[in-house]
């Protein structure tokens, strides 16, 4: 293949090689929950890119000299599988990874409220299982539904998409062909609810009228993609009805969370006061203590300074 | 990161209850494999993957084929080598950074029963003798952790051999070689033996399949057994600070064998589709 | 003057717009002038001049006064880190485990609580510059010793107490249990047969699952009720 210009990515008729319009979007799919151990997780699917997002956090942070004293660090770890390419990507972390790591952190961190958890991280592992173009702003898009999923408080939801240029055409999302060969890609994360860039970038040959044209168009298609962001979070919970008992018999109040405490309290209380009566009836309990005290009655004097046990009073 | 993994004593009384009474937390009886689930060609960039769960563990294997020169004392066979990675994606548990002991040991238990037990025939994979050959890279990644990688591993990373497909290389002259990969001729890698990695798993006196992720951390031994499809004895590798008597490791071996049958049957069944 | 946006019980996401104008806001709600936005997925409640939005799922944030049940993951000189199941891990000092005065140089912690052990404690103090302390030198608190622990989404815990301890004393009395319900999500039972413990961690695993449907206390009673029976045949 020629360099670029020489390649057609787009024909008369507006159609691209793959047969999408150049304001059409890839195919795109998104999976919550996907990685079991982590807070939060999310798999994207966009044309044939594959990438997970896992979430793990708020956590505290080793070292613990790294934490910031009043918020919480975000930190993304992107990484491409080996496999994700048609040339085997070396398995060491590339610079490349290394940049889009810090990008996609950066955008991040400015939609989550990090105050909420100082002295913790909150990580985000990204996995490129197969890539296809636009991976960055993928893996943008399915880490934000992570943190979602995650239940970390973020300002807004960001979605991310890459336009460029095919054949001096403004198209929308670019797939592996177009980014390799046309003459320009810009990668946006954008968050629809507060119009805010959070990621941008541009390499590339572009006039001031086709940078406008696709500032634009990747903005409408980073709207299109938080549509389908939004509706993947609320189905996951579509079946959830209001529990009534608990919550709507509750008084209002502004301490209505304290309130409820004050509730679960009176009964753990409540149950407290019950067990050491109820302790004597056990034989279980004793059988297990005979097989842990030995062990412990080593020192003569500890036992005596050992807690009031359930068993002991 | 990394965090190291407790387990309350009140955990560890529940589960050796219960295994005197030959079950699991899960309900599952000691020899008892959760269920197992493969999926093939799930990259069409690679040229061959797999992705196995067994319960919530999940191991993805891609297979990349690249041209290369042979080692110069095998100069008439082609190249495997396995890698593993344990990323924090995958579990709490795990460090960020190079593969660490149990990635290693992971990637070369796995890389261990499929080379001993010449699942593929490596010759196969000459194009010119002493000159060019296909060097397959099995990399394997974990996605969730909950016990038993090992036969995960191995199931994902047969899976994945088995459906992977090599193009054609067209020599277009020795003497200076060259040569041209046909990328639309692809060809089927030839499997010669279906091998099957079946692991027992210590808890003080008793034996178990399958651990899911707290079962496997109090484990005090392993022994990952390697099986062909004739029943032989492949490769086998002995892990954690337990001990086995020789009467125990005759009987493992044994039970081991048993239940790689049905292993084996997972694999073809998902092979063939 | 206000106008809610959203209806009542309705699922929002992260910066979805809940209400305009003056009113008093809980959890999961951010102010930006006039404006009120959602900051986590969950069930917008709008209480009149109060509103909300209930996470579904998230990690347990330790508050003065809960009591919580612990793992001890570390132990020092004069104090043991616990594990509590929230971003932060909890520390108990010496002096607040024991009723004794603890001397360091004749006291071994770990004769006191070891690495693994199950502790129902007390959070006595948490700001967020500051790891939450703990103590067990009141009564009642301690060591739990034998018995099963569970562990189920903080968010759920309230289902799983009931309206005033109506859903955890029904399976408390149909399981012939006692069980610990920590703030944290952590819960302890304890019977005098192995098959009643395991009934209630079923029971309480079935509440989680079901936490927010209707009829839920019915069908748990019934469900427990059937087992008696059948028991007894």
């Amino acid at each position: 293949m020629a360099g670029d210009g020489t390649v057609q990515l787009i024909d008369e008729k507006g159609k691209r090689v793959d047969g999408r319009l150049k304001d059409e979007l890839r195919p795109t799919e998104i999976k919550i929950g996907v990685v079991k151990n982590a807070d939060g997780s999310a798999e994207i699917r966009m044309g044939k890119n594959i990438i997970i997002a896992a979430v793990y956090g708020p956590r505290e942070l080793h070292p613990k000299h790294r934490a910031l004293p009043d918020r919480a660090l975000i930190q993304c770890f992107y990484r491409m599988s080996t496999f994700s390419v048609n040339d085997r990507k070396s398995p060491a972390p590339s610079r490349r990874e290394k940049e889009i790591s810090m990008l996609l952190s950066d955008a991040l961190t400015s939609v989550v409220l990090t105050d909420k958890y100082p002295r913790t991280t909150i990580d985000i592992y990204i996995q490129v299982i197969q890539a296809d173009g636009g991976t960055r702003c993928a893996s943008l898009t399915a880490a934000s539904v992570a943190l979602a999923d995650a239940g970390v408080p973020m300002r807004g939801i960001i979605a991310a998409v890459a336009s460029g240029l095919a054949n001096d055409i403004v198209v929308l999302d670019l797939f592996d062909l177009e980014d390799q060969k046309g003459s320009g890609d810009m990668p946006l994360g954008y968050c629809p609810t507060l119009n805010e860039i959070s990621l941008l970038q541009l390499d590339g040959v572009f006039t001031l009228e086709q940078f406008d044209e696709c500032l634009d168009l990747s903005i409408e298609g980073a709207k299109r993609l938080y549509d389908i962001q939004t509706n993947t979070l609320k189905q996951r919970y579509a079946d959830i009805r209001a529990e009534v008992a608990v919550d709507e018999d509750d008084e209002v109040k502004e301490e209505l969370k304290e309130q409820l405490n004050d509730e679960v309290k009176e009964e753990l209380i409540e149950q407290l006061k019950e067990e050491p009566k109820k302790e004597e009836v056990k034989e279980e309990p004793k059988k297990e203590e005979v097989k842990e005290e030995p062990k412990k009655e080593e020192v003569k004097e500890e036992p005596k300074k050992e807690e009031p046990k359930k068993g002991d009073e | 990161m990394g965090d190291d993994y407790v387990i309350s004593e009140i955990e560890k009384h529940h589960i050796q209850f219960l295994l005197e009474q030959n079950k699991r937390a899960d309900g599952r009886i000691l020899s008892e494999f959760r269920k197992i689930a493969i999926e093939t060609n799930y990259v069409q960039k690679a040229e061959g993957s797999a992705v196995v769960s067994i319960g919530d563990t999940q191991i993805i294997a891609g297979i990349k084929a690249t041209l290369g020169s042979p080692f110069p004392d095998t100069p008439d066979s082609g190249v495997i080598t396995t890698s593993a990675e344990l990323s924090p994606l995958a579990s709490p548990y795990f460090e960020s950074g190079p593969p660490a002991e149990d990635a290693i040991e992971l990637a070369r238990v796995t890389d261990r029963a499929i080379r001993e037990s010449h699942a593929i025939d490596l010759s196969k994979l000459c194009i010119v003798p002493g000159k060019l050959v296909w060097i397959l890279f099995i990399d394997m990644y974990v996605l969730n952790d909950d016990g038993n990688l090992f036969d995960a591993a191995t199931l994902a990373s047969m899976a994945a051999l088995a459906t992977t497909k090599i193009p054609k290389v067209k020599i277009i002259s020795e003497e200076p070689l060259e040569t041209e990969i046909l990328e639309e001729e692809l060809e089927p890698l030839k499997i010669d033996h279906y091998t099957v990695a079946v692991t027992t798993y210590k808890i003080g006196e008793y034996n178990i399949f399958d651990p899911n992720l707290k079962e496997d951390q109090i484990s005090d031994a392993r022994i990952t057994f390697g099986f062909d499809e004739q029943d032989r004895i492949v490769s086998m590798q002995k892990g954690k600070l337990g001990i086995y008597t020789p009467e125990e490791v005759k009987t493992q071996v044994r039970e081991c064998l048993n239940v790689s049958k049905s292993l084996r049957k997972e694999l073809m069944k998902a092979i063939s589709k | 003057m206000s106008e809610v946006k959203v209806k009542n019980h309705e699922i929002v996401i992260p910066g979805d717009l809940l209400a305009e104008g003056t009113l008093k806001y809980g959890d999961g709600v951010i102010r930006r002038g006039n404006l009120y936005y959602s900051t986590i997925v969950g069930l917008f409640q709008d209480r009149g001049d109060y509103i909300q939005v209930k996470a579904l799922k998230g990690k347990y944030l330790p508050r003065p006064g809960d009591l919580v049940i612990g793992k001890v993951v570390e132990v020092g000189l004069t104090n043991w880190i616990v594990d509590v199941g929230s971003p932060y891990s909890a520390v108990l000092s010496a002096n607040n485990a024991t009723e004794k005065r603890f001397d360091p140089v004749k006291d071994d912690a770990r004769r006191i609580f070891n690495v693994g052990d199950i502790i129902l404690t007390k959070i006595i103090s948490f700001d967020r510059t500051r790891d939450p302390q703990i103590i067990t030198n009141e009564r009642g608190l301690g060591k739990l010793r034998g018995g099963r622990l569970v562990e189920i989404e903080a968010a759920h815990i309230p289902r799983v107490i009931g309206k005033k301890g109506t859903m955890i004393n029904m399976v408390k009395r149909l399981t012939r249990t006692q069980i610990i319900t920590g703030q944290n999500g952590r819960i302890w039972v304890q019977g005098k047969k192995v098959e009643d413990e395991l009934k209630a961690i079923d029971t309480i695993k079935k509440i989680e699952l079901e936490a927010h449907t209707q009829g839920l206390t019915d069908r748990i009673r019934e469900m427990l009720s059937n087992n008696q029976e059948e028991n007894e045949v």
